[in-house]
């Protein structure tokens, strides 16, 4: 009986091609892509016979067109005269802007709520927890509107406007901080800080390789540090100490002089910063618990200090855990960035919104959004990917 | 090779209780409302070597991680090598420079390399310069007899080579004290002896070492006292030999027959 089933067995027999896993894979394959370039073939057909049949011309020629319609806000010189393209480039620039700044503010924030949830001190760790359930649980789209109505609305008009610092002030049309007047100094004061960068890098490298040498440690951190706060000042004072500003001054019905956020811009910024903050506050939690309390023990056992201990032994190992649920956050700020089109802020979309408004090329209009956010968020996935892999653990 | 070996500590067997190395007097500890530790007095000479047994929940890992410092004892005096442990941080600092650990779950560090592992500390602690740091890793990890494994990472090494690498580890630190917090209680059966031998070979250049363990073979090869602890409490201590032979407490017998058993 087993002889027979031997050689039932060792019998090279090959399958029927729909029992062959790997015929039947590509079989599947080509099925799929065929329906998908089915699809794909019809929704172009219909569109294009749908256009011709309304008489709308398809193709970008638009963009050369004459735009005619103001933009509240602007990175770059424009105008209503500028075409099209021009306001289109105008969108992308406030986009980026408001996001780039969200992005570094949102991760400043995030870790140090984080950190603080993590405290052992009872109100700070509570406090934080209260910020983080509140604003991640509320849809972001409400809290621009709410933050948008509390610069908007609640906010005084210009001539009682609040001021929190001698020549800041926040009314409805806006934040307006003072900025100072301009001086060579200042240049000078920029190069002075680059220099010193400079010099720091030297030190820490030459610091790394004294402590390799000799185990004797510099504090290079303190003293680059010193160098980039000391050098500029020094130039600063050599220059005689030009504190000449240019305050906001109240003239007529509004403000001339400084420099404005809009209230748009503001709600925005706030908005997203403190949404997305919530987020990279819970992943950085998440990732600092993520090391067991057994490599701290493992430390300290060694005499590392607590800073050594965070430094060198946890958070090299919290980061991998850290930096990929990141990257997310990062892209879903962006994109959440559009929500700008609520409140009036001139980003991208809401630019793209009055264009297609105005010449009838919808398609156009949101293949260019789609197309630039894609290209965005695949460029943020590309650079974190890349710091992703210079941290990541060596398994075997 | 050789002038490193010089350089070791406790070159020289010594006399046990020539000078207590670690001393605790009336030390009590409390989870809570859980009393763990109760009036535990233990005096450990230079050079001697203490084993710790007894049932789970007897508050003997407790026990070691409090001298040095894992774990705050609330009551009693613990000095180590000469230093009273208090909450002042440079006290705590300078005694965990003096005293190595092993833990049960190795605790190595998994985003270091071996040689990384062991030089971590001399180089941010002792202040050493890396290459003299690294030729002391190269002489421990020869000494546990992994030199081949230096530039792998922990993920890479079984369990009982990531305990050895552990042991070198603290020896790099070349401590005066080494405790083991059952360091075989992780690892398979057929690893236990490849570290049991690192440890009895420590043990006869005359390390000082306390260690919670259950390997009774370990205990009578090696241990100059062995220490009973039950719900808390030091319920017996005595030489091996005694210890095993005829233990005094009712509880001491019951423990011993529980693990003697097979």
């Amino acid at each position: 009986m087993a002889s027979e089933t031997a050689a039932i067995v060792v019998r090279p027999s090959r399958p029927a091609p729909w029992r062959d896993p790997r015929l039947r894979g590509i079989a599947l394959q080509v099925v799929f892509v065929a329906v998908i370039a089915a699809i794909i073939g019809f929704l172009a057909y219909n569109t294009t016979v749908n256009l011709r049949r309304q008489n709308i011309a398809t193709g970008f020629g638009f963009l050369d067109r004459e735009a005619a319609f103001g933009i509240g806000e602007s990175l770059i010189a424009y105008s209503p005269a500028d075409t099209y393209a021009r306001a289109f480039l105008v969108g992308l620039a406030n986009t980026l802007y408001v996001s780039a700044i969200g992005i570094v503010l949102a991760t400043i924030l995030g870790t140090v709520m984080g950190l603080a949830r993590l405290s052992r001190n009872w109100l700070v760790a509570k406090l934080a927890a209260i910020y983080v359930e509140t604003f991640r649980n509320i849809p972001l789209a409400l809290q621009l509107l709410f933050w948008w109505a509390l610069l908007r609305e609640v906010a005084p008009g210009p001539r009682q406007a609040w001021q929190p610092l001698p020549g800041v002030f926040v009314s409805n049309r806006g934040i307006l901080l003072p900025v100072p007047h301009q001086d060579p100094a200042y240049l000078w004061m920029a190069v002075a800080f680059a220099i010193a960068f400079g010099i720091a890098y030297a030190v820490f490298r030459w610091a790394r390789r004294r402590q390799a040498e000799t185990g004797r440690q510099f504090p290079a951190g303190w003293v680059g540090l010193a160098l980039a706060l000391g050098l500029p000042l020094i130039v600063f004072v050599a220059h005689g100490m030009p504190l000449e500003m240019e305050w906001p001054v109240l003239r007529g019905f509004n403000f001339a002089g400084g420099t404005a956020f809009s209230p748009e811009f503001g709600a925005l910024l706030i908005g997203l910063v403190v949404y997305t903050g919530t987020f990279i506050a819970e992943i950085v939690r998440a990732g600092i618990l993520a090391v067991s309390w057994g490599q701290s023990e493992a430390a300290m056992a060694l005499g590392l200090r607590p800073g050594q201990r965070m430094r060198l032994v946890v958070l090299p190992q919290a980061l991998r855990v850290i930096i990929p649920p990141m990257t997310s956050e990062y892209l879903s700020l962006t994109k959440n960035s559009s929500l700008a089109v609520i409140i009036g802020y001139p980003d991208l979309v809401s630019i793209a919104n009055t264009t297609m408004n105005q010449t009838g090329q919808a398609v156009e209009g949101i293949a260019m959004i789609m197309a630039v956010y894609l290209v965005i968020s695949l460029l943020i996935s590309l650079f974190m990917n890349l710091y992703n892999r210079s941290v990541a653990l060596v398994e075997r | 090779m050789s002038n490193a070996a010089e350089a070791m500590p406790g070159k020289a067997p010594v006399q046990s209780g020539a000078r207590a190395m670690i001393e605790m007097q009336a030390v009590h500890k409390w989870y809570g409302e859980f009393h763990v530790l109760k009036d535990i007095n233990l005096i450990v000479g230079r050079g001697e070597k203490v084993v710790v047994c007894g049932p789970s929940g007897s508050g003997k890992s407790t026990m070691i991680r409090c001298i040095n410092r894992l774990e705050e004892h609330q009551q009693g005096r613990i000095i180590v090598s000469g230093i009273e442990l208090t909450s002042d941080l440079k006290h705590i600092e300078a005694i965990r420079r003096e005293v190595g650990m092993v833990f049960q779950q190795f605790n190595l560090f998994p985003h270091l390399t071996v040689l990384e592992n062991l030089t971590l500390a001399p180089i941010w602690v002792r202040k050493l310069p890396k290459k003299e740091a690294e030729e002391t890793a190269r002489y421990y990890l020869e000494r546990v007899r992994i030199p081949e494994q230096a530039d792998k990472y922990p993920g890479q090494l079984s369990g009982g080579q990531q305990q050895r690498v552990a042991i070198a580890r603290s020896l790099c630190m070349k401590p005066e004290i080494m405790l083991f917090d059952e360091p075989t209680s992780a690892l398979d059966p057929e690893m236990i002896k490849e570290v049991l031998d690192v440890m009895i070979e420590l043990a006869q250049e005359g390390m000082t070492m306390v260690c919670v363990t259950h390997e009774m073979g370990f205990a009578r090869t090696v241990g100059d006292m062995m220490v009973f602890m039950d719900r808390g409490e030091i319920v017996e201590r005595a030489p091996p030999a005694e210890f095993f032979a005829n233990p005094k407490s009712e509880r001491t017998r019951l423990f011993l027959s529980q693990i003697l058993a097979h």
